[in-house]
């Protein structure tokens, strides 16, 4: 989810365009995430997984998908929807709200592991942690991302990393999965100061 | 996004459609240990009723509440200014205090369409004369679409005083931009002769319910005004609910599935009996809390984002 200001992630007019991570890559890039979580939270016990839409939902879902090939863990799978939450609604029409769904055991006691593509500024992580506050009481909050690519305007980091990405803020990160977009791939745009 | 809601006809199917569905998420709000969202905190909502009214203006209040927005009531009953002086003034100390809506309730038709004139902010219509109520209509369908699981192709009567009925008119209005089908049953007193035609094309007229219900989806009550019963519309109250009151075994004539909606409050044994009022089929306390959800949606739709 494009978090920042529009002004920052639209892409100059002629862009650059560099695939940071193609198909193969990003399914790598998951695997990995899924096993380490699987040895950061000693088999995944009591673990929920929330996607933060868009792109974070399908995310979730092949998280909860590999960690059940390698462990033959079922990893509960959730949607959280932060468009209310969001500290930037003034500042746009008014945007659409999105389902939230919790799994059926809630998320009470649970170790909450988030789930988005980008991680930027962390202004969508705040609402998420403003959301979960307001759904239920996690033992514990981890963030897992596909990519971080820095520049971030609040104290937050994240548990799980696919890739690093150093941009600068001229660039943008575009993340694309095969469920909402046809296909996986990571591209960076820009690098022509806008 | 609309700046205002006056009336059910303000909406096209795409945007009642969203509000409806932004209601459905609204409705999770309420099953949660905190019924309470973000969205609107800072901003104010002033509640201005120049009449009587229980569960608008409290679903209004709740709506309002529950997404962080200030609440400012304002009754004016009581007030002894003349109308159109009054409203206009009290618009113009609305607009000093800072209102970012307003949502208003207003024995003149056409009211909230004035206001909306001198406001800055957004208006509501919450009730104008026998004119529009909008959210209403919004509840109203958002409740049939929860229990029969869709909107289009479904048929619904409207029975009763048509006349009077600003729930009937914003009800023809928005099922008919969704693509429900109405139909209007009645005393021929109690329906304007050229209704259908002028509010939405395609809604028939009925003055026979015997003859409509084995045939409709969803049959809406509307309450007898108890001030218009010795108007002559119709010769006794009696009378009425024999011919147009909703029974037992008026009840049973109806299909299977089809539900029985009122928007309260309702004169029980009049227009509707105890055993219907408290049936299964009976959607009247759900219309209720669907309130809540629906206004919630409403406001945050005009007020949650830039759009002025």
């Amino acid at each position: 989810m494009a978090y920042p200001p529009a002004a920052r992630s639209s892409p100059p007019r002629q862009p650059s365009v560099k695939v940071i991570l193609a198909s193969a890559d990003v399914q790598r890039v998951v695997d990995r995430i899924a096993h380490q979580i699987l040895e950061k939270t000693q088999g995944a016990a009591n673990t929920v997984l929330l996607g933060i839409p868009t792109r974070g939902t399908p995310l979730a879902r092949r998280l909860a998908d590999r960690i059940s090939t390698f462990e033959d863990v079922a990893v509960p799978v959730g949607v959280l929807d932060i468009t209310l939450y969001r500290d930037d609604l003034r500042r746009h029409a008014t945007r659409a709200v999105g389902p939230t769904e919790l799994p059926p055991g809630g998320i009470d006691g649970k170790r909450v592991i988030l789930v988005d593509d980008v991680l930027f500024s962390g202004r969508t992580v705040r609402a998420a942690l403003d959301a979960l506050n307001d759904v239920g009481r996690p033992a514990s909050v981890q963030l897992a991302v596909l990519v971080d690519r820095g520049h971030r305007e609040l104290p937050i980091r994240a548990d799980y990393v696919g890739k690093n990405i150093p941009t600068s803020l001229a660039e943008s990160v575009k993340v694309t999965l095969a469920e909402i977009d046809g296909t996986d791939e990571v591209k960076l745009y820009g690098g022509t100061a806008s | 996004m609309i700046k205002h809601l006056l009336s059910g006809g303000d909406l096209d199917a795409d945007t009642a459609t969203e509000i409806l569905d932004t209601a459905a998420e609204m409705a999770t709000v309420a099953g949660r240990e905190i019924k309470k969202l973000p969205a609107l905190r800072g901003r104010t909502v002033v509640n201005l009723f120049y009449e009587d009214s229980t569960r608008t203006r409290i679903s209004f209040e709740a709506a309002a509440k529950r997404l962080s927005a200030d609440v400012i009531n304002f009754s004016a009953k009581g007030s002894s200014v003349t109308k159109g002086e009054s409203l206009k003034d009290t618009a113009l100390t609305l607009q000093a205090m800072g209102a970012d809506a307003v949502v208003i309730r207003h024995p003149a038709s056409g009211a909230p369409h004035r206001l909306a004139n001198w406001v800055d902010g957004s208006v509501v219509n919450a009730g104008d004369g026998t004119h529009e109520h909008p959210t209403q209509a919004l509840l109203d369908a958002y409740t049939m679409r929860a229990r029969l699981g869709r909107l289009a192709g479904l048929s619904v009567a409207v029975v009763g005083d048509v006349l009077h009925s600003r729930v009937a008119r914003s009800n023809v209005l928005l099922l008919s931009t969704l693509g429900a089908k109405v139909t209007l049953v009645g005393p021929p007193t109690l329906i304007p002769v050229d209704i259908a035609g002028a509010l939405a094309p395609g809604t028939d007229v009925s003055y026979d319910l015997d003859s409509v219900l084995p045939n409709v989806d969803v049959v809406m009550m509307l309450r007898v005004q108890r001030e218009r019963m010795n108007d002559s519309y119709f010769p006794s109250a009696r009378e009425y609910a024999r011919r147009y009151g909703l029974d037992g075994p008026r009840m049973r004539r109806l299909p299977e599935h089809a539900i029985v909606m009122h928007p309260g409050p309702m004169n029980r044994g009049m227009e509707i009996t105890p055993e219907v009022a408290d049936s299964p089929r009976s959607t009247i306390v759900e219309q209720v809390t669907n309130g809540v959800s629906v206004r919630m949606a409403v406001l945050y739709l005009l007020l949650g984002g830039n759009n002025r």
